[in-house]
Order: C-alpha cells, then sequence, then structure tokens
C-alpha cells in the first residue's frame, strides 16, 4: 500500500492535469467557433468560384488543347498526395488519421507500379511522415506561431503546385485533409486537384450563354490557379475547424478521466488514512491493557 | 429596377446588396452594369470598384484583381483583395509598387507565365497608387 503522503501527491498532481485539460477544451470550443465562422465566410466565394469554372470547364469539353491542369497532361505516371494536417497535438486521432490514410494511399499506388511523393502542410504530418518516407516528401509548409492560415499562405502553397506540374515534377494532385462533418467526426477526405473534374459531354447540355472576357481559354488559365488556392484554403480551413473540435473532444475526455482517477485515488487515500488510525487506536489500547 | 450585387474576398462576403448601377474594372476596359446587362463572366484587372446610386457613387472599393460574373439581375465581383479606397495607404501602396517593379525587372521575358504575372502585379499596384491620388484616377 502506498503511504498517505505519495498518495496525496498523486491526487494533487492528477487534479492540476485536471485544471489543465479542463482549461484547454473551453479554449478549444471558443477557437472552434471562430474557425466555424471564417469556414462558413469563406463559403460565398468558393461557391461562385465553382459556378464559374464548371460554366467555363463545359464549354472545354472536347477541347484537345483545354489547359492541362482542368484535364491533366495525359499521364498518370507520378502522384503527389498533399497531406493537410495540423500544427498542434493533443487532439486525439486527428494527426494520425491522416497519416494512416495517406501511407495506406502511398502503398496502394506503389503496388499499382507509380510514383508516389508527399507534400505535408502542417507540421505534424510532417513530422510523422518525414521518418518513414523522407525521400518522398518534396515540400513542406506549416504555420506555427501564425494567427492560423490565411489566403495568401494557401496561393502560395497553389502556385508551388502548379509549378511543380507545369514542370513535370507530377501527373497527379490529391488533396488529403480532414473534412469537419461534426464536432464528432472529421473524416478523412481525398479531393483531386490536378486535374481538376474531367468534363463531360453530359456538362454539354447545360453550356453556359455567358459572354466571356477576353476569352474562354485565357479566362480558365487564370481561373484554375485560382481555383486550386481557393480548394486549399477551403481544406485549411476545414482542418482547422476540425482540429479545434477534435481538441475539444480529447481535452473532454481527459478531462472526464482525471476527475475518475481523482474518485479513485481519493477512495484509496481514505482508506488508508482509516486504516492508519485504526493501527494507532489498536496499539493505544493494546499499551493501556499491558499497564 | 436595382441589380443585386455581391462583393467577396476568398475571406468574406463583404457586401450584398441592391445598387443602381456598378463600374467595374475589367481586362479589357471599364465596363459600366445597368440592371439587364448581358450574361458575362470577366477577368478583372487592379483598379477601382464604383457603386451608384440614385447617380452617385455611394461607395468605392479597390479590387487588385480578380473575376466578376454578371447575368441580368445580378453581379458577383470575386476580388483576389479588396479595400475600400478610403482605407488605402500611400506608403504602403507605394512599397508594393516598388516591390512590383523590381519583380518585374528581375522576371525573365522568355518564361511567359513569370512575365504575365509579374506585369499583372505592376499594373495592379500602379492602379493601387493611382486611386489614391484623387482626380488621377478618375474619368
Amino acid at each position: 500500500m502506498p503511504s498517505l503522503k505519495s498518495l496525496r501527491n498523486r491526487i494533487n498532481s492528477v487534479k492540476s492535469t485536471r485544471k489543465i485539460t479542463s482549461a484547454m477544451k473551453m479554449v478549444a470550443a471558443a477557437k472552434l467557433r471562430r474557425a466555424q465562422a471564417q469556414a462558413e465566410a469563406a463559403r460565398p466565394y468558393a461557391c461562385r468560384m465553382g459556378e464559374m469554372l464548371a460554366a467555363l470547364a463545359a464549354s472545354e469539353a472536347g477541347n484537345p488543347n483545354a489547359s492541362p491542369l482542368l484535364v491533366g497532361n495525359g499521364k498518370s505516371q507520378t502522384h503527389l498526395l498533399v497531406a493537410v494536417t495540423a500544427d498542434r497535438g493533443l487532439a486525439g486521432a486527428f494527426n494520425a488519421n491522416i497519416v494512416k490514410t495517406i501511407r495506406a494511399k502511398v502503398k496502394a499506388l506503389e503496388a499499382e507500379g507509380k510514383t508516389v511523393k508527399v507534400f505535408a502542410l502542417g507540421r505534424k504530418g510532417n513530422d510523422a511522415l518525414r521518418l518513414e518516407m523522407k525521400d518522398k516528401i518534396v515540400g513542406t509548409k506549416n504555420f506555427v506561431g501564425k494567427k492560423g492560415a490565411g489566403f495568401a499562405d494557401a496561393e502560395a502553397v497553389a502556385l508551388e503546385l502548379v509549378r511543380g506540374f507545369k514542370a513535370g515534377e507530377y501527373d497527379v494532385v490529391t488533396l488529403v485533409y480532414n473534412h469537419f462533418q461534426n464536432v464528432m467526426v472529421q473524416k478523412p477526405t481525398e479531393q483531386p486537384l490536378i486535374p481538376a473534374a474531367q468534363p463531360t459531354a453530359n456538362d454539354n447540355e447545360m453550356e453556359h450563354n455567358y459572354e466571356v472576357e477576353p476569352d474562354d481559354g485565357s479566362l480558365l488559365e487564370r481561373l484554375l490557379p485560382r481555383n486550386l488556392a481557393v480548394q486549399i484554403y477551403a481544406a485549411l480551413l476545414d482542418n482547422n475547424a476540425g482540429f479545434y473540435a477534435a481538441q475539444m473532444t480529447a481535452m473532454d475526455s481527459a478531462t472526464r478521466n482525471a476527475g475518475e482517477m481523482i474518485k479513485k485515488l481519493t477512495l484509496s487515500y481514505n482508506r488508508a488514512r482509516q486504516a492508519n488510525i485504526t493501527t494507532e487506536l489498536i496499539e493505544i489500547i493494546a499499551g493501556a491493557q499491558a499497564v | 429596377m436595382p441589380i443585386a450585387l455581391e462583393i467577396i474576398s476568398p475571406e468574406k462576403l463583404l457586401l450584398a446588396r441592391d445598387v443602381d448601377m456598378v463600374v467595374i474594372p475589367g481586362t479589357e476596359g471599364d465596363i459600366g452594369v445597368l440592371p439587364g446587362h448581358s450574361k458575362l463572366i470577366t477577368g478583372l484587372r487592379g483598379g477601382l470598384v464604383d457603386i451608384y446610386e440614385k447617380n452617385q457613387v455611394t461607395d468605392r472599393f479597390f479590387v487588385s484583381g480578380g473575376f466578376a460574373e454578371i447575368t441580368e439581375s445580378r453581379i458577383a465581383v470575386l476580388a483576389d483583395e479588396i479595400v475600400p479606397q478610403a482605407d488605402l495607404d500611400a506608403g504602403k501602396a507605394a512599397e508594393a509598387l516598388a516591390q512590383a517593379k523590381a519583380a518585374y525587372e528581375a522576371v525573365n521575358q522568355n518564361d511567359t507565365d513569370a512575365y504575365r504575372e509579374a506585369s499583372d502585379k505592376l499594373i495592379s499596384a500602379q492602379a493601387m497608387v493611382d486611386a489614391i491620388a484623387p482626380g488621377k484616377a478618375e474619368k
């Protein structure tokens, strides 16, 4: 049986842990609300951008000279996976889920004989992946110390991806991020970035009747990298909201576990104390009888 | 009859209201949009978006570039970066212009994409400087 003093120490230490986890839970909840509002605010732009792109892309269906960003460069040998993770941990399996998804995807693609490269967006993903696939990581970026990712950051990533694609470093780009479904569920999601959705003959029926200035091709040329940035930005915001949700859930259960632990420890502490008193009493009575 | 205007930046919906006329800086020249405008998608260059209500400019925004989607009853301005003209800072604008100039001169003219991007940036930065100096940007 551990001594009274060591039990008391443990109770105190668990109590302060509980204080920390419950404070972190509150902070995560507040930040989650802000992250959700931010993701909500970015939706109109992405929505309109998608509509415009769909209208323009439909007119490019069947055009052999369509932008490679839209229809691909005809190859699918080298795949780039963009792994979006958080920069910080203490969020349950949030980051581990992305790493797991990437690992499975790399294995599956390599089994098909493809070459795989990884771009780690977020510190935790880079930390976890660089141990086992150092040679595959072509780039990394994180937002440590910044107040979340801004659109300019997403744009910088998008430009880097377009540059690499045009230089022929990879043929297919896929984004892997945690989609924020609700506070309890964040689902690892794969989203093709390049090529953007292939226009099908079906789209032709709803062919747009917009006039376009300067012209379809050059506007698409500007719109596509922009759209890439928008998608990455949306994923970053989604990831951010998901991260705080995951952290909130994790800290909530940590707080509850600490509470249970304290209950158990207090019970054994009281038992030990009673046992001590009983022994002392017995000793005193035994001593009195002996006189 | 008013036209529904939406000004949207990547971060948020900046403004959504019914106005009488909007003048936007299209890549091929300024476009005045009245209700009933034919359907149009256009790129934007750096310049001022003017909002007219009752024949007066009620709001003036600087856009650094972007896109606009126009239909008969609404116009959506998707701006890369947007600030109310009153909030523009002359110092920052001059700095951006100097940077853009340096980048423009450094760029390899044979690299068409980079060249186009640098010249777009330069035009946009110049437009920002012009937008501050009163009178100069007026037509």
